[in-house]
C-alpha cells in the first residue's frame, strides 16, 4: 500500500537529449495509473524512473514521502512486470518466483509458500517445475507476474506487458490484470501505447506526449473533456475526425459553412473535432460524405469516406449494424456543436 | 532401390578423405605393436605385431623404459595438468573481463577491449622471454604454477565471452537488480548458467590448445619428471635422430598415440553434449 509522488521529474541524458521534461504526479493508494502515449514519448523512460532502472536527473521521486531518487532498485520496494517478461531461461517456474525472495533471505519454507500461493492465484501451480521455454505466451506473462506479486511489492510496474500475446489472449489478461490489481489492492503504474487497454485498465490515465504530461484524468473525463488536440487525437478507437477550419462568426471548414460556434478566435488556424459516435445520418445535416469503406465489426459498422467540400479529408462514422450504405452512396451527417471540440492548430490548446 | 550416383560419389570421396586422415595415425598404431628389429629389417607396419603389451606396458609404467627415468604415465599427468588447468584458467580469467566489459561502464572499457583484442596479433613466442624472465624471477621454474598462469589469459576467449554476454537480452539484468542480486549474485546465478554451452565449448577447444602447447613447456621444464607428453615426444625422436642405441621406434610411435588419445577422447565424449547445448540455445 502506497502513494508515489512524482515532482517535476526530468531526465535528460549526457547528450542533451531530455526524455522527460517535468512531470508532476500524485498517484493514491491501491491506485492504477496508466502511462499512455506513441512510441518515444518517454513513457517508459518515466516508469523505468520509478523503478531504478532509469537514473533521475532532475526533481523527486517518492513513495510514501520518501524520496527514492538514489535508492538501488530492489530497495525501492517496486516489482515490474516486462514486455519480453525477463525470465530466467535457465530456471523453472518456482525459480524464477522465489529468486527474488531468496535473495532478501527469506527461509525456505516462508518462500514455498508465497510462491505456491501466488501460483494458485494465477493458475500455474501445475507448471511450477517447468522450464520458461516449455510454457506458451500467456503462460510466462503470468509467471512473471506471479514474480511480481510474490514479492509483495508496495508499487506494481507493468512496462506494455501484453504487447507480446496475440489479440484474444491480450484481452483475457487484460481482464485478469485489471481483476488482480482490485483484489490485492496495491498501486500500479502500467505503460501501454494501446489505447483500449489504456482506457479499459485505468482508474486514472496520463497521457504522455514529447516527455510531458499532456492530460491527467479518469479514462471517460479524458474521452468527453480532451484539454488539447493531442489527447483528443490519440484518446478513442475509431479516431476522432479532425477537420480543418477557420472563424468568421461562423466555422468555415472548406466550403461548408457551419452554425453554431461562437467566441472563436478569427484568423488562425483551427481544428473542429467530432467523434465518430456523435455524426449521425440526418436530412437536414451539415456534412456530405460519400461512402468509400464500410467495415462490419458486428454490432458497429464503422463507415469511411470523403468529406465534400473539404479536399482529401476523410471522415468515420460509427453506425448500427443495421446502416449498410453502398459504396460511393453519399450521406448526409449531422452532429450537434455542443459534442464537438475546436482547438488552435498550432498549439492544440482547446477552445471550445 | 534406384542406384543412385550422386549418393555413392559423396561416399566414396568421405571415405577416401576419412582414409587419408586416419591411414598415418594407423601406421603409427601398428608399427608401435612390432619389434624394434622388426622395423628396423621392414620399416613401416601396416597390420598387428605382437609385442602391443609389452611397448605400451614399458613406456607407460617402467622407469628408463621410454626416457632416462620418467615415465610416460606421469608425462601424461602433467600433460592433463596442463591441459586442464589452462582451460579452466583462461574460461575464468576470459569471462570475468568479459563481465566487466560489457557490464560495467567505466571510462577505459573499449580502449581496454581493443587492447586485449590486439594481443590476439601477438604469439606466445613474442613475449616468451619477458615471461620466463617473470616466471624465473618468481621462483616458479619447473612448478605446475608457472606452467599455467603466465598462458591463461586468453583474448579468444574474452571475445567470445564479449559476444555472447552482448547477446543476453538486458531486461534479464533489470529484472535481476530488481529483484536484488547484486554483481556477484547476477554473474553466478543468471550469466553463468545461461553460458553453459559457451563455456563447454570454450573448455574443449582450450583443452586440446594446452595440451599441445609445446614450447613454453619447453623452456620451462628442466627436470624430466616435469615433462609434458608432447615434449616427450620430441625428446624420443631426437634420440632416435642423434643415434648411438638401437632406435626405439616402436616406443616413439606409442608415446605418439598415447599423446594423441585424451584430446580425441574430450571430443569424442563432449561433443554430443555440446552440440545439443548449442541448439537448445536458441530462445
Amino acid at each position: 500500500m502506497a502513494r508515489v509522488d512524482l515532482k517535476d521529474v526530468r531526465k535528460t541524458y549526457p547528450n542533451g537529449a531530455e526524455a522527460i521534461r517535468g512531470v508532476d504526479m500524485s498517484i493514491e493508494d491501491g491506485e492504477m495509473i496508466v502511462f499512455v502515449g506513441p512510441s518515444g514519448c518517454g513513457k517508459s523512460t518515466l516508469l523505468r524512473m520509478v523503478a531504478g532502472l532509469e537514473s533521475v536527473t532532475g526533481g523527486d521521486v517518492e513513495i510514501d514521502g520518501r524520496r527514492i531518487n538514489d535508492v538501488s532498485p530492489s530497495e525501492r520496494d517496486v516489482a515490474m512486470v516486462f514486455q519480453n517478461y525477463a525470465l530466467y531461461p535457465h530456471m523453472t517456474v518456482r525459480g524464477n518466483m522465489s529468486y527474488g525472495l531468496k535473495n532478501k533471505g527469506l527461509p525456505k519454507s516462508q518462500i514455498e509458500a508465497k510462491v505456491v500461493e501466488a501460483a494458485k492465484m494465477l493458475r500455474i501451480d501445475d507448471y511450477l517445475d517447468r522450464q520458461p521455454q516449455q510454457l506458451s505466451g500467456g503462460q510466462r506473462q503470468r509467471v512473471a507476474m506471479g514474480r511480481a506479486i510474490v514479492r509483495e511489492p508496495k508499487v506494481f510496474l507493468f512496462d506494455e506487458p501484453l504487447s507480446n500475446l496475440d489479440a484474444k489472449l491480450r484481452v483475457q489478461m487484460r481482464i485478469e490484470i485489471k481483476r488482480l490489481q482490485r483484489r490485492m489492492n496495491v498501486t500500479s503504474i502500467y505503460v501501454t501505447h494501446d489505447q483500449t487497454e489504456a482506457m479499459t485498465l485505468a482508474d486514472r490515465l496520463a497521457v504522455i506526449n514529447e516527455g510531458r504530461v499532456e492530460q491527467m484524468g479518469a479514462p471517460m473525463e479524458l474521452y468527453s473533456n480532451p484539454a488539447t488536440l493531442f489527447v483528443a487525437s490519440f484518446i478513442g478507437a475509431p479516431a476522432i475526425n479532425l477537420i480543418p477550419a477557420r472563424f468568421d462568426g461562423a466555422l468555415q471548414a472548406g466550403s461548408m459553412s457551419l452554425q453554431g460556434f461562437s467566441d472563436l478566435p478569427t484568423g488562425v488556424d483551427l481544428m473542429l473535432g467530432i467523434r465518430p459516435d456523435v455524426l449521425t445520418i440526418r436530412e437536414d445535416g451539415q456534412f456530405k460524405m460519400n461512402v468509400d469503406l464500410v467495415e462490419q465489426h458486428g454490432g458497429e459498422n464503422l463507415i469511411y469516406g470523403s468529406l465534400d467540400g473539404v479536399v482529401d479529408h476523410e471522415i468515420c462514422l460509427k453506425s448500427g449494424q443495421s446502416v449498410l450504405p453502398a459504396i460511393d452512396d453519399e450521406l448526409t451527417l449531422g452532429f450537434d456543436p455542443a459534442t464537438s471540440f475546436v482547438f488552435r492548430t498550432d498549439t492544440g490548446e482547446r477552445l471550445k | 532401390m534406384k542406384f543412385d550416383w550422386h549418393t555413392v560419389s559423396t561416399h566414396i570421396i568421405l571415405i577416401l578423405g576419412a582414409i587419408f586422415m586416419t591411414f598415418p595415425v594407423w601406421v603409427a598404431f601398428m608399427t608401435s605393436t612390432h619389434a624394434p628389429e622388426t622395423i628396423l629389417r621392414e620399416g613401416l607396419q601396416l597390420l598387428p605385431g605382437g609385442h602391443f603389451f609389452e611397448t605400451y606396458n614399458e613406456v607407460l609404467f617402467v622407469e628408463g623404459g621410454v626416457m632416462k627415468k620418467v615415465t610416460a604415465m606421469q608425462m601424461t599427468k602433467n600433460s592433463l595438468i596442463l591441459g586442464i588447468g589452462f582451460a579452466i584458467g583462461k574460461v575464468v580469467i576470459s569471462m570475468l573481463a568479459a563481465y566487466a566489459i560489457v557490464y560495467f561502464r567505466f571510462r577505459l572499457a573499449a580502449p581496454l577491449f581493443w587492447v586485449i583484442f590486439m594481443t590476439l596479433l601477438l604469439p606466445l613466442e613474442v613475449r616468451i622471454i619477458p615471461s620466463y624472465k617473470v616466471v624465473a624471477d618468481l621462483g616458479l621454474l619447473d612448478t605446475h604454477t608457472g606452467l599455467i598462469i603466465p598462458l591463461i589469459a586468453s583474448a579468444t576467449g574474452t571475445f567470445f565471452f564479449r559476444q555472447f554476454f552482448r547477446s543476453v537480452p538486458e531486461e534479464l539484468l533489470e529484472a535481476a537488480r530488481l529483484d536484488g542480486a547484486g554483481a556477484w549474485r547476477f554473474f553466478i546465478d543468471i550469466l553463468v548458467p545461461l553460458s553453459k554451452t559457451m563455456i563447454a565449448a570454450i573448455l574443449i577447444i582450450m583443452f586440446v590448445v594446452g595440451w599441445n602447447q609445446y614450447l613454453w613447456p619447453l623452456i620451462m621444464t628442466t627436470k624430466e619428471e616435469n615433462y609434458t607428453l608432447v615434449i616427450g615426444i620430441k625428446q624420443i625422436y631426437q634420440v632416435i635422430a642423434e643415434g648411438g642405441e638401437l632406435p626405439q621406434f616402436q616406443k616413439a610411435f606409442a608415446l605418439t598415440i598415447l599423446a594423441t588419445l585424451p584430446p580425441v577422447l574430450v571430443v569424442l565424449i563432449f561433443q554430443n553434449w555440446f552440440v545439443k547445448g548449442l541448439v537448445e540455445s536458441e530462445k
